[in-house]
């Protein structure tokens, strides 16, 4: 058995799972630039990709501070190994199509616009300040996907049948957002963040809103994958994001860019 | 610039209004969407900015090449934020298109099916991270010198669009001058790259002005009617006079043994580029132009499904609320 973590260590885990969500999400969602199936899109998947990744340097910012060892937001995305990362499995599935990504992006929304309300009073007033300044970026992220799996989600037979595809899909990694672990528990006690399993109430009632709206079955199985919050075990895809995403920095060790 | 060799339309309208239509863009007058105006004037508009918002669209596809590969998260952040604004671009400039009659599908149907063109800077690739630095040091650089002009057009719509592009455009060069300074100043390998994108995007960035104005055939209607501000070799001297001294303040070689400063002329003298190759690039055959349109028609295409039934949503909630009414 490993020691049990300090309260530093916690909350390092906990940021880094902040920060690699967003890492990692906005990543995806930048894959789709000029590619989109209308220019308007195009714009706002941008949108969305740019804001998620100033949100990261915010959280890996604060987590490389608060670990003290001299490592920057930039060492943090760039320098760590698939098994380091503590990211929802939700985020590092790929793109597929442009239905999949925007459930995946409502799904994820939904959670986040919940987890960063709760953490506007955190007790640790840096966490709190982020909270407030992301909280709002992130509202209108859940209109957005919100609006979008409405609008296929009641479109054309066709459409429909994209995005309930999409939702069968990325349904079993929603799961993961409301396990609670140790990290949790200590977050809990300092009044630094909710524990996950309080959230699920609120986005089961929001997301079942949206979800009627575009006329989609949520599947029935609960059954949830596991394993990219805690770093235990991430999908085959996060390594092949890794490895495009951290490219420049691995072969030129050492250079400023 | 990222209209190149647009075909100037002949126009047979009545001479008297034609007269009359001369003397409005002489004294400095703006033509707007309903103000008569020569069946060439706006044929030649809609094929110009039509190209210019494909450009737009299209030059998405070389930056966006490099997005998931950024190497900090600064940079990441800087290249999202770019390729957004020119997705932006092409928004307005399709706008100032529609407003002379053309949807933005139907420009987009003759882009997809070749019958427009786009820049032909966008059929080269982008090789390596400096390139992200080159496009936005040389090819928006190139890009401001024609659209700086352009913001005195004389259609209303597309001169207001040149305005909100250009100061958007001034912070695209800024930030690839920046970002292949970085590397100029940096490690070997990083300096090597730098050069390398030079090398590389040199020529093709001249060639974003047209041929010579010896060879441009359609300019003299097109400056007439103050849609095209300047010759073709104007602009080109212009680029290269303001650009060598940044290639020699950078610590690079230039990618020209024939660029001299010619004391005369108060400029610098440069070879010409390989007209023979822009002509293939501008028939289909550069490097990249057949994954480019590959990549426009496949994004099209796939989208097909989202376009339907964003529409067919639309339509059912306007007629829910006209049967709740």
């Amino acid at each position: 058995m490993a020691a049990p973590l300090s309260k530093d260590e916690a909350l390092v885990q906990f940021l880094l799972r902040m920060g690699d969500n967003t890492l990692i999400l906005g990543h995806r969602v930048s894959e789709w630039c000029g590619h989109s199936p209308v220019l308007e899109e195009d714009i706002a998947l941008a949108n969305t990709a740019l804001d998620l990744i100033g949100q990261t340097q915010m959280w890996l910012g604060l987590a490389a501070d608060v670990q003290g060892e001299g490592k920057s937001a930039d060492d943090l995305a760039f320098l760590r190994d698939v098994w380091e990362f503590r990211n929802l499995l939700l985020v590092e599935v790929p793109n597929e199509d442009f239905g999949r990504t925007l459930m995946r992006q409502f799904l994820f929304d939904a959670w986040h616009s919940i987890q960063l309300g709760h953490l506007m009073t955190s007790s640790d007033e840096r966490i709190a300040a982020i909270a407030a300044k992301t909280s709002k970026e992130v509202a209108y992220h859940l209109e957005r996907s919100a609006d979008t799996v409405v609008g296929l989600g009641d479109g054309t037979p066709e459409s429909h049948g994209f995005m309930q595809a999409a939702l069968d899909y990325l349904w079993p990694y929603v799961g993961e957002m409301f396990v609670s672990d140790e990290i949790d528990a200590a977050m809990v006690e300092a009044g630094i963040a909710p524990d996950p399993a309080s959230l699920r109430a609120d986005y089961d009632t929001l997301v079942g809103r949206i979800l009627a709206d575009a006329t989609l079955s949520i599947p029935e199985s609960q059954f949830a994958h596991k394993g990219g919050r805690t770093g235990a075990m991430h999908t085959e895809h996060l390594g092949h994001l890794l490895t495009q995403m951290q490219w420049l920095q691995r072969a030129y060790p050492g250079a400023s860019w | 610039m990222y209209a190149q060799m647009v075909k100037s339309e002949a126009t047979t309208d009545d001479p008297e209004k034609l007269a009359a239509f001369q003397a409005r863009i002489d004294a400095g007058e703006k033509i707007e969407p309903k103000d008569w105006m020569p069946v060439g004037y706006r044929k030649t508009l809609i094929r110009q900015i039509g190209q210019h918002a494909h450009s737009e669209i299209v030059g998405q596809l070389p930056e966006g090449n490099w997005i998931t590969r950024a190497p900090t998260l600064e940079r990441k952040a800087i290249l999202l934020a770019k390729v957004q604004d020119e997705a932006g671009h092409g928004l307005y400039l399709y706008c100032a298109a529609e407003t002379l009659g053309v949807s933005r599908d139907e420009l987009t149907e003759m882009l997809l099916d070749g019958r427009m063109k786009y820049s032909s800077i966008f059929n080269y690739p982008t090789l390596n991270w400096a390139d992200m630095g080159a496009v936005g040091w040389l090819v928006d650089g190139a890009a401001i010198l024609n659209q700086v002009p352009l913001q005195r057009t004389s259609f209303g719509p597309y001169s207001r669009a040149m305005i909100r592009v250009c100061k958007e455009e001034s912070f695209h060069a800024r930030q690839g001058f920046d970002a292949i300074r970085k590397m100029a100043e940096g490690t070997p390998a990083q300096k090597k790259m730098a050069q390398d994108a030079v090398n590389r995007l040199w020529f093709p960035a001249l060639m974003m002005f047209g041929p010579s104005d010896a060879d441009s055939v359609h300019s003299t209607q097109s400056m007439a009617w103050k849609i095209k501000m300047n010759t073709n070799d104007e602009l080109r001297q212009k680029f290269v006079d303001q650009t060598v001294p940044q290639i020699e303040f950078l610590g690079l070689d230039l990618p020209d043994p024939g660029i001299k400063w010619n004391e005369e002329r108060g400029s610098y003298d440069y070879s010409d580029p390989d007209w023979a190759e822009f002509f293939d690039v501008i028939k289909g055959n550069g490097p990249c132009n057949v994954d480019r349109l590959a990549a426009r028609n496949k994004a099209w295409k796939d989208g097909q499904w989202v376009r339907d039934g964003l529409l067919a949503h639309a339509r059912k909630k306007a007629a829910r609320k006209v049967a709740a009414e």
